[in-house]
């Protein structure tokens, strides 16, 4: 530490302020950004130590969004977790539903009908897609892009009306059940979802376009934000920041569930794993997903067959034998009010969401109510080596990677 | 975790808990594959040897810590169990490696030094479980905040318990 300012000569004072004597005074200012800033979708605060304009290190810091997810879970039955899975990524409810069931189908050892697994891939990969999109077109509209963010809006509301015509709502949609879907597809959706993933396409083309390619946008993104492959998997980081850092691992290829082994998809990889790379990613696999739902939909147009399981365990009765036989009526009553008794025992099963590994470990005590439901977090678990990717660079590089870590708050602080 | 029950310990047809108990069969307490998962549940002291040895041995070469959670079974003793979950890139495989700390002693090892994604979960049990972790550089709350009292993932943490506000720091 320098002497007192007071006790200063007047000569040396006129020195120091003076610049061409060598280098200003400065110290690092810490900067708090959030947890409420327009420029970031997500509530989350950063505490930025600055140089200038070059970020020295960060700490950020999540929860606002903690809503007890895992402590409301344990205190309803199996069924009543469902909804709350939604309510994780906003975008993507339907994987959540999916992660969650294939958790505790695991436990029940069920095994559900084809048709409804053929569902349920096509229902998590438009969630997938809508899920890109808005990473894509946030992402451009935070970096003051706005005519792609509307393409990619655009896109997102065609996919959303096809998830409604699915499932019967838009965002958290609440389709998938314990051993089936709510309902099968109506008979109109095969049509629809041709023409409307044609029109998603011509967007694409749009976004791309105006995009990829635009001086501006490379200019932000490439060298930014830069993960190593190495740094990837020492913080456990996946989706597709893994895949851009070069690592071919994508859980639908590598531990296949549902029935992603029987449909003809490719996985796309980076280089170097910078946000640059994390866009063209992002961008090939809606394409990907894409042709996945239109193997689907033929695969669906073609086949019949049930969509729930017939297990008395998990099988709510049809309706219309519930209002003619009373057994029947007793067992949707037992259904409705108590649910499914799970096994003793603990579950792991993981799909891939668009942000990485979801998780779901479930433990069950043999009763109606979950001892455990805990989700393994892929935006939680991506977010942290943020400070790592972000050292040394400038305060205006966090907003892309901020945005192409893709944290989603509910999911992150669950 | 009974003295005779370690005589009979299986590897269940895993490579990774057949090396286990190969290498370390004192460190390990019980094993199952149930459902497919194959699992360990270890002495908690051992637990940094335990996921060193499965990161680094040739072969298993487990590189990525997926997930670290806490489970609380009120009643029993040892009430809680620490779960980590772990995936091989390399090799495509998966193993559970569990360990249980006493309600007393809620304490084991950090695992910072083998995975640095292991900070923010630590953090997260920590937080949620009261859980702590010896040598971790920086355990703070993650999800709440500095003033919550208690730990609401323990089962005797009420569901309807209210805390108390706060207002901003600065």
């Amino acid at each position: 530490m320098a002497s007192e300012p007071h006790l200063l000569t007047e000569r040396e004072r006129d020195r120091r302020e003076d610049d061409s004597y060598g280098d200003l005074h400065t110290e690092h200012q810490i900067l708090n950004m959030g947890p409420s800033h327009p420029a970031s979708h997500g509530t989350v605060k950063f505490v930025i130590e600055l140089d200038g304009e070059s970020i020295i290190d960060l700490d950020v810091q999540v929860g606002y969004l903690h809503r007890g997810f895992e402590k409301e879970c344990e205190s309803g039955t199996w069924y009543q977790a469902i909804p709350y899975t939604d309510r994780l990524n906003y975008n993507s409810a339907i994987l959540a539903n999916t992660g969650y069931c294939l958790a505790v189908e695991k436990l029940l050892q069920l095994e559900t009908p084809e048709r409804c697994q053929y569902l349920r891939v096509l229902a998590g990969e438009l969630s997938r897609v809508g899920d890109h999109l808005t990473r894509a077109g946030a992402a451009c509209l935070e970096l003051a892009a706005m005519t792609p963010f509307l393409f990619g809006i655009e896109a997102r509301e065609l996919n959303w009306d096809l998830q409604e015509v699915l499932c019967g709502a838009r965002v958290t949609s609440n389709y998938i059940r314990i051993g089936g879907v709510k309902h099968d597809m109506p008979r109109s959706f095969p049509g629809i979802c041709r023409e409307n993933v044609a029109k998603i396409r011509a967007l694409l083309k749009d976004f791309d376009d105006v995009v990829t390619e635009n001086r501006i946008f490379v200019d932000r993104l490439r060298g930014t934000g830069f993960l190593s492959r190495e740094d990837c998997i020492r913080y456990a980081v996946t989706g597709p920041l893994l895949r851009a850092a070069g690592v071919a691992h994508d859980l639908r290829k590598s531990q296949p569930y549902l029935v992603y082994d029987r449909l003809d998809f490719d996985i796309p990889i980076g280089e170097v794993g910078d946000n640059y790379d994390r866009y063209l990613v992002v961008v090939e696999e809606m394409h990907q997903s894409l042709r996945i739902i239109e193997q689907c939909v033929d695969w669906l147009e073609k086949s019949s067959g049930p969509v729930n399981i017939d297990d008395p365990r998990v099988r709510w009765p049809a309706k219309g034998r519930v209002f003619n036989q009373m057994e029947e009526l007793i067992q949707q009553f037992k259904s409705v009010t108590e649910g499914p008794r799970v096994p003793a025992g603990e579950a792991y099963q993981a799909i891939e969401s668009p942000n990485g590994e979801l998780g779901f470990y479930v433990v069950s005590d043999g009763s109606a109510v979950p001892w455990k439901v805990r989700c393994r977090p892929p935006s939680f678990i991506n977010l942290q080596p943020l400070p790592l990717m972000l050292r040394g660079a400038l305060l205006g590089d966090l907003i892309p990677t901020f945005d192409f870590v893709n944290m989603i708050g509910g999911e992150c602080d669950r | 975790m009974a003295e005779e029950s370690k005589g009979r310990m299986e590897d269940h047809g895993s490579e990774a808990l057949r090396r286990l108990i190969a290498a370390m069969p004192e460190a390990i307490c019980d094993t199952h594959a149930r459902l497919g998962d194959a699992t360990a549940l270890v002495e908690a002291a051992r637990i940094a040897d335990v996921l060193h040895f499965l990161r680094d041995t040739p072969g298993l070469e487990f590189e990525m810590l997926v997930d670290l959670t806490a489970v609380d079974y009120v009643g029993e003793t040892p009430r809680f169990e620490l779960v980590y979950h772990l995936l091989s890139l390399k090799h495509n495989h998966r193993v559970r490696i569990k360990a249980r700390v006493l309600e007393s002693a809620p304490e084991i090892d950090t695992v910072v030094s083998v995975w640095p994604a292991a900070g923010w979960m630590e953090r997260e049990v920590w937080d949620l479980y009261g859980i702590r972790f010896r040598g971790h550089p920086d355990l703070r709350r993650i999800l709440l905040y500095e003033e919550f009292e208690g730990h609401p993932l323990r089962k005797d943490y009420p569901k309807e318990k209210r805390q108390p506000l706060i207002g901003p720091r600065n």
